[in-house]
């Protein structure tokens, strides 16, 4: 997907060297990209990440790893060896290889190993979840508050410090608490921890900006508010974003494995990894496998996202590294 | 310094006024009639007008915000709709425990960070700096109560060495109380001294890089005496950063610690609380927490002026 989309880019960045993404020019360069419309250079910044990240092995595994996890989850019905929530009570607790379950079963005879690819999907769209309620909160209040500045700026980061003196998972308990344990609720619980890092990043990168060349050019040129931002502003939080969510990520299986491990997150008969552990843990004595397996996915999968996030950074234009 | 100490006192109080609206607010986000559906099912319409009187929620909200409030700051936190036992009683029984495990986490997270991101920053780029990146990565990735379970399968269940589950108090037999702890701190600390080492790494390395550093070594001092006397001295300010952001992640993880190990701390009353529905404790809990969280981090930041002039205000 990466490679069909770098070729034409890296052509339109021959046309115009001056694209904003170039911000770090001379002067001189940029006059050429402001006389021309900036339509063609759409995404500069962006495109020049997306380069250096094909370019770092560490980001291209872990992109590979979890394309493969994406794949899993998507056609995870048409896949599994056996019915994940039929039990069958003359055969529970096998361990791993025994005939027919090849991951052993659970205490009700359930099949582990389709158990553990359905628990993909409960555990990707989780993750989803959570990262579509922070970035809707997260992303246009940072950018506002970035943006407008002033007295609008100074509440909206009282209110995030607030929001930063909760112990995370303590709120996210609280608020399933009160809204009632399900999957979904525990989702835009950790979405709501969540949000302030999405907050802080996107105001940051929108008031340093603010304070560019590129933009400021525009501006004195008259070109309006509103195409500034669409143009130059939007464009060119993306890739900063991009390193946020894949590092967010990570943050948000752990809670939403942590929630169900608690029973808060995911309801029986459906499973996730988190609360397959959560059965595991009943049996640790006589089948200590039941909670390892799904423990090994999640601590891959996460690792997975931290070293995409780690891979992403550095692939980062120097002038887009802000303290995140 | 007299002058900063004031000012940061003050900040605070803001952030804890929003802080009750939250916990307040908890209430409001029930869905449909809060009597009702604390009440559960099968209840009469007695009991959940009984239930609603209790809570207050006949009053208009800002009276029983005033209340709930003013209550609170006499250390009365409410009665559980459950055990009818005073809130604030459940949670002096509870606090001990969690801030013993929690400042026993942050005592093995600082042992295992604080070493291993020196040496790795020292040697950056080495085997050994990677074997710590490595390391960190994977702890960041391990779920603490998944650890917590490997643990107890391998310390007690298969070696002995440690009791599984259980709390005893330091005052009934400190020796009881080491053995019980070191597991569930193990536990709660390698997932925070992980998120530390890195962060560390990176101040250390930061510090490195700066001109007086390399002044020093082209003075002709020696190697011990530059890392001694220079970059420990000014990374040792973000050590102060690490701990307040360690303090509130560790309180709320040990919630999940304490499920896996079954110490009575906080998060053991959190989830029996969350399970029924007892509001009033959910409360208490979270504003209890915070208020640790924010203590710490108040002296925290406090250190944090005293070792750098350069964040007082002039």
């Amino acid at each position: 997907m990466t490679q069909s989309q770098t070729g034409p880019t890296t052509s339109e960045l021959s046309v115009a060297p001056g694209a904003p993404a170039a911000a770090g020019l001379p002067a001189g360069t940029d006059v050429a990209a402001v006389a021309h419309p900036p339509v063609r250079h759409r995404g500069g910044a962006w495109s020049n990440f997306r380069r250096r990240v094909a370019k770092n092995t560490g980001a291209v595994i872990a992109l590979g790893v979890l394309g493969l996890l994406v794949v899993i989850a998507v056609i995870a019905p048409w896949i599994t060896p056996a019915d994940p929530n039929q039990q069958d009570l003359r055969s529970v607790l096998l361990p791993p290889f025994s005939d027919g379950y090849l991951l052993g079963s659970d205490q009700l005879g359930r099949d582990i190993l389709s158990r553990l690819i359905m628990g993909t999907r409960v555990s990707l769209l989780a993750i989803v979840l959570a990262l579509a309620v922070a970035m809707v909160i997260g992303v246009p209040a940072g950018f506002l508050s970035g943006f407008l500045g002033g007295r609008f700026d100074m509440l909206v980061m009282r209110l995030n410090d607030a929001a930063m003196s909760f112990p995370p998972l303590l709120l996210a308990i609280a608020l399933v608490g009160v809204l009632g344990p399900s999957l979904r609720n525990a989702m835009i619980a950790v979405g709501i921890l969540l949000a302030p890092r999405f907050l802080r990043l996107v105001r940051g990168v929108v008031i340093g900006l603010k304070e560019e060349t590129f933009v400021e050019a525009s501006r004195s040129i008259g070109t309006r508010t509103r195409t500034i931002i669409v143009r130059h502003i939007l464009p060119n939080t993306l890739s900063p974003l991009t390193v946020a969510i894949a590092v967010t990520a990570g943050y948000a299986m752990l809670s939403e494995a942590g929630l169900s491990f608690l029973g808060l997150g995911v309801q029986p008969p459906d499973a996730s990894w988190g609360s397959m552990i959560r059965e595991g843990f009943l049996y640790v004595g006589r089948a200590p496998w039941l909670g390892i397996f799904p423990g090994v996915l999640i601590a891959l999968t996460v690792f997975t996202f931290v070293t995409l996030g780690d891979g992403l950074r550095d692939a980062l234009g120097r002038e887009e590294r802000t303290e995140s | 310094m007299l002058r900063f100490l004031l000012l940061r006192v003050l900040t605070t109080i803001p952030v804890l006024v929003l802080v009750t609206f939250v916990v307040f607010g908890l209430v409001l986000l029930i869905p449909g009639d809060p009597a009702v559906t604390i009440a559960g099912p099968d209840a009469t319409v007695e009991q959940v007008a009984a239930i609603r009187e209790r809570l207050g929620l006949d009053r208009s909200l800002l009276v029983q915000y005033w209340d709930w409030v003013t209550s609170a700051m006499s250390g009365d936190l409410g009665t559980s709709l459950y055990t009818s036992r005073a809130v604030a009683t459940s949670i002096g029984d509870a606090l001990p425990v969690s801030i013993a495990l929690a400042g026993a986490a942050l005592l093995v997270s600082l042992v295992i960070a604080v070493p291993t991101a020196i040496v790795s920053a020292l040697r950056r780029g080495t085997w050994i700096d990677r074997v710590a990146t490595l390391g960190s990565s994977l702890g960041i990735a391990l779920p603490s109560f998944w650890l917590g379970l490997v643990f107890v399968l391998v310390f007690s269940l298969t070696l002995g060495w440690l009791p599984a589950t259980g709390y005893v108090p330091f005052a009934t037999d400190p020796a009881a109380w080491v053995t019980h702890l070191i597991l569930p701190a193990l536990t709660l600390g390698i997932a925070g001294a992980a998120e530390s080492t890195r962060q560390l790494r990176g101040s250390i390395i930061g510090v490195l890089q700066q001109d007086y550093v390399r002044t020093a070594r082209a003075k002709g001092l020696r190697g011990r005496m530059v890392v001694g006397k220079h970059v420990m001295k000014n990374a040792s300010v973000p050590l102060v950063t690490v701990l307040g952001l360690q303090i509130t992640a560790l309180l709320g993880g040990a919630v999940l610690v304490e499920q896996v190990f079954g110490v009575p701390g906080l998060g053991q009353v959190a989830i029996a609380a969350v399970t029924t529905r007892d509001i009033p404790v959910i409360q208490g809990i979270v504003l209890v927490a915070v208020l640790v969280a924010v203590v710490c981090n108040l002296l925290v930041d406090l250190v944090y002026g005293y070792l750098n002039p350069k964040v007082r205000p002039r």
